[in-house]
């Protein structure tokens, strides 16, 4: 049984704006049914991605293919962008009521009068702002706006959807709301996706895969674990969250791990490594244990340190816990746990955490560029 | 002071025994320039539409053009488009100096720019993704250019109102190339001034509050459309 | 929906008809007749009179643009007026020898007036040389406005300068209006000047005018109008037959006959004094 093409198939994409190369994509691969989000910096080519992929910019070289045929700017252009649907970070609705917002789409494809006012009523329903159907659209808030911008893209029923940045403009309350309505309804339509955000919480919760972008290349894609947990390099590092970033040089090698000394201290991780190599640590926060001393209980963690706390930064449901190994070292802990050890700055504890949790990028040196080809042929191979 | 006042009374004595010449002089200022409006419509909004959408070389001569026009002097229009329709102008051979054509042409002239450069400020001040937006909902060039029309429909319609202004109360072109002569090509405004330099102050007054009320009274209308939907 | 999809084709359908009807007195070519003549003339209101006559009685359609002498005899002279109904015998004259009009005939005449202040500060009431009266306004210095825009008027004003020997312009007490004789009159009135002005149009004005005659009756204050055909030799596209057809009216009895009794029920005495068929060098005794 020969598999159909994937969604789209994106082939030595490359985009110039104004004589400056920002989009370079050698490969990507999009399968049906799936939610990927691009997470990266500002300028880093998620939006030029997503308007080259709409054909609302004209790429300079390479091709892509809509189930396995090749999107021209020439001809088929029409047919293929009545396949897909857009929202941007600006909900962009037109100056008449929600329902003939709603309708836009519908209207512009011919469709006729009683099948609109159907799919129409469905979308709003879908997004539960039915009430609104016969408001003006400026008499709208942020977050019922941005619905009825949802609502118009989905009641085209897309082949692929693309949204840029779609719940940057709202309070988070709001965003909370409307991500968790979008999420279910994209599940349940099945709706091929792909989103940029630079809310990197947004893109876990949200994708299937995320792909980080920087320079408008893509550094790394994966599924939401493997680039949290396993970023590639320090920039990704630090673009997904890990908080404690450790440098330093192995000196000893054991059975399946090694020790690298880290501002004097001996760190042990997994991992096959020779004696003087550089390495980086990265230690995701919610991975360290503290306990206050003199419970010390037996414990499989190799990597024990007494520490002193030098910050504590209540961030809402939990705390971020700045440590003083000999190195730097931040740990996130329940409001449960920090009362109960009576945590607070210049205590002396003991931090904790496991070799398998620490995350070792080898160092590479400055001028080489990233191994991206290889690396994201085995992701999406991998997938596939 | 009585003599406004006999011309108001005047004004109302030919309106309300419906003066034959007078409502042939309305309704034709009416025509003239109801029509005239309508050619600046089509004109102003599609090529103001297009250069405010289109990237092309000289695009800022353009521009600078289109706003010089809506300062065009009538009176230089008039003379001009007399000049062209002169019996052995170039255009001659249409013979419609003097007659309400020419003054259609003529006040076309004159409002026509004037709608081009509202148009052309009011697409402009359109968000720029908007386009994008269209684009994405599938829609060709032709739709993504009748929504955003629509769009600007408020500015667009203060344009023709600005463009109707203009011409309802134009003199200058009107009399040259129409020889406002009467029950054929004299409107309310050339007859105004006719009136006046014969020193018959009580008729040209009478006149003078029919165009206003006239002009009033369209404007109304228009405003009224547009206030309609109006952001609160 | 219905209404944004009927919205343009009213938009058309109205644009049509108004355009159909603005339109509509599609006159044919041989039926036009573009008759040049000058805002006094018209402001008399005479040819309100005569000309719906003439049309009746012939079917052509006069259009009749009232423009100063000067202007008028250039529309002649480009071609673009097909008759000229003119009172500025000088330039006519000229016109006539330059070959661009023919059939110069007298149709009618009638005077200017000297008109100025009741307290008349330059003291000219009752005397009889116009020429006389001007140096006297000139030596007691008495403001006075001119029209100065090439009409009928004007060049008569001009020639009586010229026979008393005075150069005006210039001079603080003279004023150059630009304007037509009603607006002169009203702007002389406001001023309490003197002014050059034909009978007809101050009889028109009287009631609004704080202006007595002071001076009329001289020879050389006659003023006399002539029909001039345009010479069709020169412009092919002249309308020859209309205008040809136009000065014959004007010059015919029973048009004479109306000239003569034009204004008497308005203004208790006629405008005009219809002279057809008489040598110029008769009027005025």
């Amino acid at each position: 049984m020969i598999a159909p093409p994937p969604l789209l198939t994106v082939k030595d994409l490359r985009v110039r704006r104004g004589g400056v190369r920002v989009l370079e994509i050698p490969s990507l691969v999009v399968e049906e049914g799936t939610i990927h989000s691009l997470i990266g910096p500002n300028g880093g080519g998620k939006t030029t991605l997503l308007q080259t992929l709409a054909c609302l910019i004209r790429a300079e070289d390479g091709e892509f293919f809509f189930r396995g045929e090749k999107v021209s700017s020439s001809h088929g252009l029409l047919q293929y962008r009545r396949r897909l649907a857009m929202v941007f970070q600006e909900p962009l609705l037109f100056d008449t009521t929600v329902f003939e917002n709603v309708a836009s789409g519908l209207k512009i494809r011919g469709m006729d009068r009683s099948e609109i006012e159907k799919r129409v009523k469905q979308n709003l329903q879908r997004f539960g702002i039915s009430h609104l159907m016969d408001r003006s659209a400026r008499k709208l808030s942020g977050g019922e706006a941005q619905r009825v911008a949802l609502a118009r893209a989905m009641a085209i029923q897309p082949e692929i959807l693309f949204l840029d940045e779609p719940f940057a403009s709202l309070d988070p309350p709001t965003r909370e709301s409307l991500m968790e309505d979008l999420e279910k309804i994209l599940h349940q339509t099945n709706t091929t996706t792909l989103f940029a955000t630079h809310d990197r919480m947004e893109a876990l919760r949200l994708s299937d895969r995320i792909a980080v972008m920087n320079q408008g290349r893509i550094l790394q894609i994966g599924p939401p674990e493997e680039i949290m947990n396993q970023p590639r390099d320090e920039f990704i590092a630090s673009f997904v969250g890990v908080e404690t970033i450790l440098t330093g040089r192995v000196v000893r090698k054991g059975r399946g791990t090694f020790v690298a000394s880290i501002d004097g201290q001996e760190v042990e991780a997994v991992g096959e490594m020779e004696i003087g190599e550089p390495v980086v640590f990265c230690i995701r926060p919610e991975n360290v244990t503290l306990t206050v001393p003199p419970h010390q209980e037996a414990t499989s963690a190799r990597n024990v340190f007494p520490a002193r706390i030098t910050k504590v930064v209540p961030l809402g449901l939990y705390y971020r816990v700045h440590l003083d190994c000999g190195f730097l070292l931040v740990a996130y802990v329940t409001i449960q746990s920090l009362e109960n050890l009576s945590l607070k700055e210049g205590k002396e504890i003991v931090a904790s955490f496991k070799a398998t949790a620490i995350h070792v990028i080898q160092k590479t040196k400055k001028s080489e560029p990233q191994p991206s080809l290889s690396g994201q042929k085995n992701s999406s191979v991998a997938r596939a | 002071m009585d003599l406004i006042l006999e011309g108001i009374l005047k004004a109302f004595h030919l309106l309300f025994t419906l003066d034959p010449e007078v409502l042939g002089i309305t309704l034709l200022s009416l025509q003239v320039s109801g029509t005239a409006t309508l050619i600046s419509l089509f004109i102003g909004i599609s090529i103001g539409t297009l250069v405010a959408l289109t990237e092309f070389p000289g695009r800022r001569l353009v521009v600078s053009l289109i706003n010089t026009g809506m300062g065009l002097p009538p009176v230089v229009v008039g003379l001009f488009v007399t000049i062209f329709l002169w019996r052995n102008g170039p255009l001659g051979f249409l013979e419609i100096l003097y007659t309400p054509a020419a003054m259609i042409v003529a006040q076309a002239v004159i409002a026509t720019p004037i709608v081009m450069g509202i148009t052309l400020a009011a697409i402009q001040a359109l968000p720029k993704k908007l386009r994008l937006q269209i684009l994405a909902l599938g829609a060709t060039r032709l739709q993504m250019v009748w929504i955003l029309v629509k769009e600007a429909r408020l500015p667009l319609l203060a344009g023709v109102m600005a463009g109707f202004g203009g011409v309802i109360s134009e003199v200058g072109a009107s009399i040259m190339v129409g020889g406002n002569i009467k029950g054929y090509s004299r409107v309310l405004t050339t007859a105004t001034v006719m009136e006046t330099s014969r020193g018959n102050f009580d008729v040209a007054i009478a006149l003078g509050i029919i165009l206003l009320l006239l002009a009033y009274f369209i404007n109304l209308v228009l405003t009224h459309i547009q206030q309609r939907e109006r952001p609160r | 929906m219905k209404k944004e999809k009927g919205t343009p084709i009213a938009l058309v359908g109205l644009a049509v008809i108004l355009a159909l009807m603005a339109w509509s007195p599609a006159q044919a070519q041989q039926k036009n007749i573009i008759l040049s003549t000058t805002t006094s003339t018209q402001d008399s209101g005479l040819l309100d009179v005569l000309i719906p006559i003439f049309e009746k009685k012939t079917g052509y359609f006069v259009k009749t643009i009232a423009v100063g002498s000067g202007q008028a005899m250039a529309m002649g002279q480009k071609g673009e007026a097909d008759v000229l109904l003119v009172h500025s015998p000088e330039a006519e004259k000229k016109f006539v020898a330059e070959g661009y009009g023919i059939n110069r005939r007298l149709v009618m005449h009638n005077d200017f007036i000297v008109v100025g202040p009741a307290e008349d500060p330059a003291k000219i009431k009752g005397m009889k040389a116009t020429t006389e009266v001007f140096k006297k306004i000139a030596s007691a210095g008495s403001l006075f406005l001119s029209r100065s825009d090439k009409s009928g008027t004007h060049a008569k004003e001009m020639s009586i300068w010229k026979a008393a020997g005075i150069k005006p312009e210039g001079q603080k007490w003279y004023q150059e209006t630009g304007l037509g004789m009603g607006e002169t009159l009203n702007v002389t009135s406001e001023k309490k000047a003197y002014t050059l002005a034909d009978r007809g149009t101050y009889l028109a004005l009287k009631k609004n005018l704080s202006l007595d005659i002071l001076a009329e009756g001289d020879a050389i204050l006659l003023n006399i109008y002539h029909v001039i055909e345009v010479n069709p030799g020169k412009w092919p596209k002249l309308n020859a037959a209309g205008g040809k057809a136009f000065a014959d009216f004007m010059v015919a009895k029973e048009t004479q006959a109306i000239i003569k009794t034009f204004g008497v029920d308005k203004f208790g005495s006629p405008l005009f004094f219809p002279d057809a068929g008489k040598k110029e060098e008769e009027l005025g005794k």
